[in-house]
């Protein structure tokens, strides 16, 4: 399924190797240091103005795990509304099949450009891709996206996707590649904040007046009413939902919550865990299509994608939870050294190394390695708000990993296996360690060999001891 | 002052020692019997003991692990307190023993953290130590954020007589060790041990204390490799040290 899924990102090297590459880059370091470090600060700070918290990601926590298991059922409700008040709902087992059905919707609105509102789910199946293959030109209208998408470069954080980009950099990138895609940049564009936005903006406008179709995800469906919600910051989304006359949703289906008063708690949780906001400055909501205002043609594209193959997993399935915060990102410290790309995915960091594997199996170099991407320090699941125990799932998917046996996964059950019977066997155990004290002064500080090697590059070997602590023991309390 | 009331029985601990104390620290569970014998405890090390079964757990290899937890809960049968000096192999008997079924579940209320038995099962926190040397502390992650030990360690270390204790910028974040990390992912892992480092000389401290030797192995490697001025010592080490018996 690697070669529908994320077409961009085939082909990637595994976590390590990408990574080493990461590491070395000091302004991609320095960039994301700074940009994770305030965001993470900003997050702690508005978390604990709630009293609440605990019980408010414990009740998001409920409401996920509630939803998923009764989640055909509240998928069929939610089909049931959306097509009451308007709305078209369409099915997508894959990535390949909600392309086709994106691609066949556009067409028949005979348009060849749409603007998109930033959406995980599309970037997820390769739609910008695969529509400008048909002939159809994708216009990201968020920023960052927008950053992305002129830059010819990818997304490496959910919430901001140009996270390893400078503000220097972002100038460049528009002064060279705005004119080919539409309106230039003003002539002597600064790389102050104010002046990139206004660039942005004017950019922008002339796309939105003149889109006849826009294209969305979902932070939430609500199945009683079949509403669709957004949460944004910049307004963006709010055009693109409101201006054309054709609008195409495409949502992953654990994206569904059942009653309005689900979203009491996520629209608490969510902005101050993304953005560490109180509240996010655009929340749209839509149910169908109305005749007054708004698009007269709307379409909900329900995307599986390997979703229902995570859900069937007891343990992986707590990846379905997420709302797509990013709070995880920010407060890794793996994501954090080595950037967003390493991930080979549009979901990067924790929830992506646990997310990934699941929706897109462990076949790739890059999937099978991403669970190995974690020191296991639970930083994560500290602040996720819907409580996912990345660190449980990592765990789970490494013993997936390891059982499918490629990779050298068999040889090093072999070692652990040999490892593990002498350490079941005290006798051989305390005669190893008694050698290997003996002969310490030949013990060089580097060695050669797997895993002596990759220790042994950036850190001395410890001097061992005169003997182990159970011949000290014996000789001394016994 | 003593009183008429009949003392108090003595207490009886495992020393859970841990197998990379046994084999490359053992200094870490001498410094502990020493402190847990100098408050009047009695201390046993059945020799059963060997690896709890993390490495191999947490690298996804359950079956291989099995045998270990079945040894593990095993050796330390009878023991109404099992007390070792590392916070990540108590976590790995807290919260993942029970998912091995049988009579694993049963260590897990049993086993204490040296500073949460010290603190908390003891009542101490002045332990009669002397250590006068500037001290920055990095709370490993498996203690701070597994067994939540918050302000046990830094209680305990602003007790020992002479000892100045300096704040660890970015205390929190990993030292990158994390296992089969450190060779899975051995360049983020340096990295992230790099900055750890960065964060402990910045403080002047001459000494970096832990509570998990395991993380001291990563980060101590680290700083000899560097002919650092800064020493990755065990907590226990220092809670040892006295003004007869000093660190060296």
């Amino acid at each position: 399924m690697s070669d529908t899924f994320g077409g961009t990102f085939v082909g990637m090297p595994a976590f390590p190797e990408a990574a080493r590459a990461a590491v070395g880059d000091a302004t991609l370091r320095a960039n994301l240091r700074h940009a994770t470090h305030t965001i993470r600060d900003k997050r702690a700070r508005a978390v604990a103005e709630l009293d609440d918290w605990a019980e408010l990601r414990q009740a998001g926590k409920e409401i996920k795990d509630r939803t998923l298991r009764h989640l055909a059922d509240h998928l069929l409700r939610l089909e049931e509304a959306v097509t009451a008040a308007g709305g078209t709902v369409h099915w997508a087992a894959d990535a390949a099949e909600a392309n086709r059905i994106v691609t066949g919707l556009v067409r028949a609105t005979g348009e060849t450009e749409v603007v998109k509102v930033k959406s995980m789910a599309t970037q997820e199946i390769g739609l910008n891709e695969h529509l400008a293959a048909e002939g159809i030109a994708a216009y990201e209208t968020d920023l960052a996206e927008l950053i992305v998408q002129l830059g010819e470069d990818r997304p490496s954080h959910i919430l901001v996707p140009a996270i390893h980009r400078n503000r220097g950099e972002i100038r460049d990138i528009f002064r060279e590649k705005m004119g080919s895609w539409g309106r230039p940049a003003p002539e002597g564009l600064s790389d102050t904040p104010a002046d990139l936005a206004e660039a942005a903006r004017l950019h922008l406008r002339e796309k939105f007046l003149r889109a006849k179709v826009g294209i969305s995800g979902a932070n939430f469906m609500v199945a009683e009413t079949g509403t669709l919600v957004v949460v944004e910051s910049e307004g963006n989304g709010r055009m693109c939902l409101t201006l054309p006359e054709t609008l195409i949703s495409v949502v992953g289906v654990e994206k569904v919550v059942p009653t309005w008063r689900d979203l009491e708690v996520f629209l608490q949780t969510l902005p101050r865990s993304s953005t560490a906001e109180r509240m996010n400055p655009y929340t749209s909501m839509w149910t169908g299509t109305s005749d007054d205002d708004g698009p007269s043609d709307f379409h909900l594209v329900l995307l599986d994608n390997g979703r229902t193959d995570a859900l069937a997993d007891e343990v992986g399935r707590q990846a379905l939870r997420c709302i797509r915060c990013s709070a995880c990102l920010n407060v890794c410290p793996v994501y954090e050294r080595a950037g967003g790309h390493a991930y080979g995915s549009v979901y990067p960091g924790p929830i992506g190394a646990i997310l990934t594997p699941q929706l897109r199996g462990t076949v790739s170099e890059v999937d099978a390695s991403l669970p190995y991407a974690s020191s296991l320090c639970g930083a994560c699941y500290e602040v996720c708000p819907v409580a996912i125990d990345i660190p449980k799932v990592l765990v789970h998917l490494r013993e997936r990993v390891a059982a499918e046996g490629g990779r050298g996964h068999r040889l090093e059950r072999a070692a652990i296996k040999a490892s593990s019977w002498v350490l079941d066997h005290p006798t051989a155990l305390a005669a190893g360690e008694r050698i290997a004290s003996a002969t310490r002064a030949l013990h060089p500080k580097r060695l050669p060999g797997p895993g002596a090697r990759q220790w042994s590059e950036h850190r001395n070997l410890p001097e061992l001891p005169a003997e182990p602590f159970r011949d000290w023991w014996k000789r001394n309390r016994r | 002052m003593r009183t008429e009331e009949p003392e108090d029985p003595v207490m009886r601990v495992a020393l859970f020692v841990t197998c990379v104390n046994d084999a490359v620290f053992p200094a870490t569970g001498v410094a502990t019997v020493r402190v847990l014998e100098r408050l009047g405890v009695e201390v046993d090390f059945p020799a059963a003991q060997t690896c709890c079964g993390q490495p191999q757990f947490n690298t996804g290899y359950r079956a291989e692990t099995a045998p270990l937890v079945r040894r593990t809960v095993r050796a330390f049968e009878g023991y109404a307190y099992v007390v070792t000096p590392s916070g990540s192999c108590a976590a790995m008997v807290r919260h993942h023993y029970a998912s091995f079924g049988g009579e694993a579940a049963g260590l897990a209320p049993r086993v204490y953290e040296l500073t949460e038995f010290l603190v908390d099962v003891l009542g101490v926190t002045d332990v009669g130590a002397y250590f006068p040397h500037r001290v920055t502390y990095h709370p490993s992650c498996h203690g701070l954020r597994l067994l939540g030990l918050g302000e046990r360690p830094r209680r305990l270390l602003e007790a020992v007589k002479g000892l100045e204790l300096v704040e660890l910028p970015g205390a929190e974040e990993c030292c990158g060790f994390g296992g089969t990390f450190a060779v899975k992912n051995p360049d983020v892992s340096a990295a992230m041990g790099a900055d750890k480092i960065a964060n402990a000389l910045s403080t002047g401290a001459e000494v970096l204390c832990g509570a998990d030797n395991s993380c001291l192995l990563h980060v101590g490697g680290m700083l000899t490799r560097q002919g650092a001025p800064l020493r990755a010592v065990h907590l226990a080490d220092i809670l040892a040290s006295t003004e007869e018996e000093p660190w060296r």
